[in-house]
């Protein structure tokens, strides 16, 4: 039947199952916000203004990773479209599916410097894992099918679509097609007969698995390392946990990686890497056999990637080949999905047990906790944890807090640690805590985090007011940039080079100004009587933690330094 | 040879003919800090697929990674490395050179014949070399040629292809394993 190309566009986001978009409107894009207004789209996609377009990205973002479903998120041309390439990023680096929407000037605009023009395919071609510019009305729906199905597949991530405003004027033809029909018919299939392969699928190499069964047979110090990988494949934790406990050996932690092994397992070694453990970080060192498993070895894990794991054969388990050997050297890799890769391993591993390496391992102690009556980071997570019964959703900004949170919570599902572990996103929490507590309106959402990330993207109390958005925001206010401020003061010879964040506002009466519920605390007593009242409200709240401006993160090992070379005990 | 020796390889890109595609192999090269010696591009037998000719310094490991980086880009369909043993490589090279006298168009006539090159313009001051060839020989004629004073210089970058009846599209397990990260039904 004949349509206006924006309802192609809203038909095509109903075929996917889309519900939810964020989005800010603007000049180009004026015909998509109308069509939401016409034919009864608004009962059924629901949009959120936000206050700013990154706002809309980062919740995009937050809302495709604590569902699991692709996000969309619209946003005009120019500045718009450039105010989400932040976003863009954090997705992209993060593996989330969020689809984005643009619209562009009109073709005879195009490559003019008109206003509000911007070649935003161009910009977002490193940050997305495809992107497109629609030129014409026929295209729309076909690209969309593409889009989403580019987004959640695989090694999932963001894609942008950029249309021509002349194209959003224009009629064509629309045919309906559920979303299991969309690889037989136009770019779908074509891509698919060019890439000359086929629709099942593709099994992980059976040779290989096999390989790695003997590997674990020769093996006397195995250790497990789970990244993000086990949290994107669906279905993936169960078989995960089957088989850490089928193998019996202790389980290290990437940050994002959080949630695939229960922070309070015993095999589980805690966080791996510059911020790792002592167990975690040791075992990496001593083991003989690590088996790595979606992660991708970067940094901030292997923080000297010559020496990581040396003693040990290193087996890398992941869906995208360009990850084999490109941070760390690895002897043997599985090419698959992390659901299907676990499940051939588990239908063959029999039951093991390595006492001795886990009494190694474990009895390093840790890093003890100060508990002497002013409020310390961890005892904030503690406290989250022990009311919410380690259940609620924990969405973080970047820095100090973030490695708290990762720490110190205790994490058993997927989706359940919400942060931005690869970009590092200052300003990404406030967002993604509300597009995950839109995606889960039944779970409570707790967002950690920083005075100085809150302050980058704070105007979205606006957006958590109006929608009646009820999360709850702990600022871990040191009145400092805190994590820069810790390496200056290890590293800098505590020259505080412009991190002291001196200055307002006050996040009580910020909140009051929105509308927003505010308190403040200095102990954990204070913090407990807040929570035990904001908790159960069913209101937003901002809840303003006063720490030490010297609280540091433990414990560390510096950039470029052997896993086992902590600056910081 | 080990693995960190940074030498000379030529890739073959089949990509899907379209804006963009050119800028985003490019891209590639450059964000991930990969140098390109020379590139060629144009449409293959299927007007709707486009060859690229890429030359890169580059050692074993960093290769690998090339390879598979460029096999995630949705508008690639296959990738593979010529082998100088098992591929020919050829360029087009075009020097235009000062010839004011009859004698150095002579000299430069006769420097053509033994290099195979054609002599594709002519005019009272200057004469135009086209040779078609690998580096060495262009290399070889290029220094013959200084000594007239070359006046300007122009190379297609190189293009390659594998010899015998094997073709790109081969299958390969590393390709399988690549397909599967583009598998998204």
């Amino acid at each position: 039947m004949k349509m206006k190309s924006p309802q192609i566009l809203m038909e095509c986001l109903l075929e996917q199952g889309v519900d939810t978009v964020f989005g800010y409107p603007g000049g180009t894009i004026l015909n998509l916000y109308d069509e939401l207004e016409l034919h009864g789209y608004k009962e059924k996609i629901h949009h959120i203004l936000t206050a700013h377009e990154q706002g809309a990205s980062h919740a995009a973002d937050g809302y495709a990773r604590a569902t699991g479903k692709v996000g969309v998120c619209f946003a005009t041309s120019g500045p718009g479209a450039t105010n989400l390439t932040t976003g863009i990023a954090t997705a992209y680096m993060d593996s989330s599916p969020v689809v984005f929407i643009t619209v562009n000037v009109a073709e005879s605009l195009i490559g003019k410097d008109s206003f509000q023009e911007v070649d935003i395919t161009g910009i977002t071609m490193p940050i997305t894992k495809c992107n497109y510019l629609v030129r014409r009305a026929e295209d729309l729906a076909d690209v969309i099918r593409e889009a989403f199905a580019i987004a959640r597949s695989g090694r999932p991530g963001p894609v942008l679509i950029d249309i021509l405003k002349n194209v959003t004027y224009d009629t064509c033809d629309y045919e309906p097609l559920p979303v299991s029909e969309h690889s037989r018919h136009g770019r779908l299939a074509a891509m698919l007969r060019r890439a000359s392969h086929d629709l099942r699928d593709p099994e992980p190499d059976h040779e290989d698995i096999q390989q790695l069964l003997e590997m674990i047979e020769s093996a006397q110090r195995p250790l497990v390392l789970v990244g993000g990988g086990v949290i994107r494949s669906k279905g993936a934790v169960p078989e995960f946990r089957r088989f850490i406990e089928t193998l019996n050996a202790p389980v290290a932690s990437t940050v994002m990686g959080g949630g695939a092994c229960p922070g309070n397992h015993p095999l589980f070694t805690g966080m791996i890497g510059m911020h790792g453990s002592h167990a975690s970080n040791f075992a990496s060192a001593e083991c003989d056999l690590l088996i790595a498993i979606g992660c991708r070895f970067s940094d901030r894990v292997a923080t000297d990637p010559k020496s990581f794991a040396r003693q040990a054969k290193i087996v890398h388990i992941d869906i995208d080949r360009a990850e084999v050997d490109k941070n760390v050297l690895t002897d043997h890799h599985i090419i698959g999905d992390a659901r299907r890769v676990l499940e051939l391993i588990n239908e063959k591993l029999p039951r093991h047990d390595y006492p001795a390496w886990k009494e190694q391992v474990f009895s390093r102690g840790e890093v003890p906790l100060k508990r002497d009556g002013i409020l310390h980071p961890h005892e904030i997570l503690e406290t989250v944890a022990a009311l919410t019964d380690s259940q609620a959703i924990i969405a973080t900004d970047v820095g100090q807090h973030q490695m708290w949170s990762a720490q110190y919570y205790h994490f058993s599902r997927p989706g359940q640690l919400i942060t931005s572990g690869g970009f590092g996103t200052m300003g990404f929490g406030v967002g993604a805590a509300m597009g995950a507590k839109i995606g889960c309106p039944d779970q409570p959402v707790v967002l950690c985090t920083g005075d100085g990330c809150f302050r980058m993207n704070c105007h979205e109390l606006a957006t958590i007011e109006h929608y009646h958005i009820p999360i709850i925001i702990l600022v871990f206010n040191n009145h400092t940039l805190g994590m820069v401020r810790q390496w200056q003061h290890l590293i800098y010879g505590e020259r505080y080079s412009q991190t002291d964040l001196d200055r307002g506002p006050d996040f009580v009466k910020l909140a009051e100004a929105y509308g927003i519920s505010g308190a403040r605390c200095a102990t954990q007593a204070e913090l407990e009587t807040v929570l035990r009242q904001a908790l159960p409200s069913g209101q937003p709240w901002v809840i303003d933690c006063a720490i030490d401006k010297d609280a540091m993160v433990h414990p560390m090992v510096p950039n470029g330094a052997k896993a086992t070379n902590f600056l910081l005990d | 040879m080990n693995d960190t020796t940074i030498t000379r390889h030529t890739l073959s890109v089949l990509v899907e003919n379209s804006a963009g595609v050119l800028s985003q192999v490019s891209r590639l090269f450059s964000r991930k800090g990969y140098n390109i010696e020379s590139l060629a591009v144009g449409t293959t037998d299927d007007p709707e697929v486009s060859r690229i000719t890429i030359e890169v310094m580059a050692d074993t490991k960093m290769m690998d990674q090339i390879i598979n980086q460029l096999r995630k880009l949705f508008p690639v369909y296959s990738v593979q490395e010529l082998l100088p043993e098992r591929s020919i490589r050829r360029e087009l090279v075009m020097f235009k050179v000062k010839a004011e006298t009859a004698d150095k168009r002579n000299e430069l006539i006769q420097i053509a014949n033994i290099f195979r090159a054609s002599i594709i313009d002519v005019s009272v001051q200057s004469l135009t070399l086209a040779l078609i060839g690998n580096e060495a020989k262009a290399d070889a004629i290029q220094k013959l040629l200084e000594g007239f004073g070359i006046l300007e210089l122009v190379r297609t970058g190189m293009v390659a292809l594998e010899r015998g009846a094997y073709t790109i599209s081969d299958e390969n397990k590393e390709k399988a394993e690549f397909n599967y990260g583009k598998n998204f039904i």
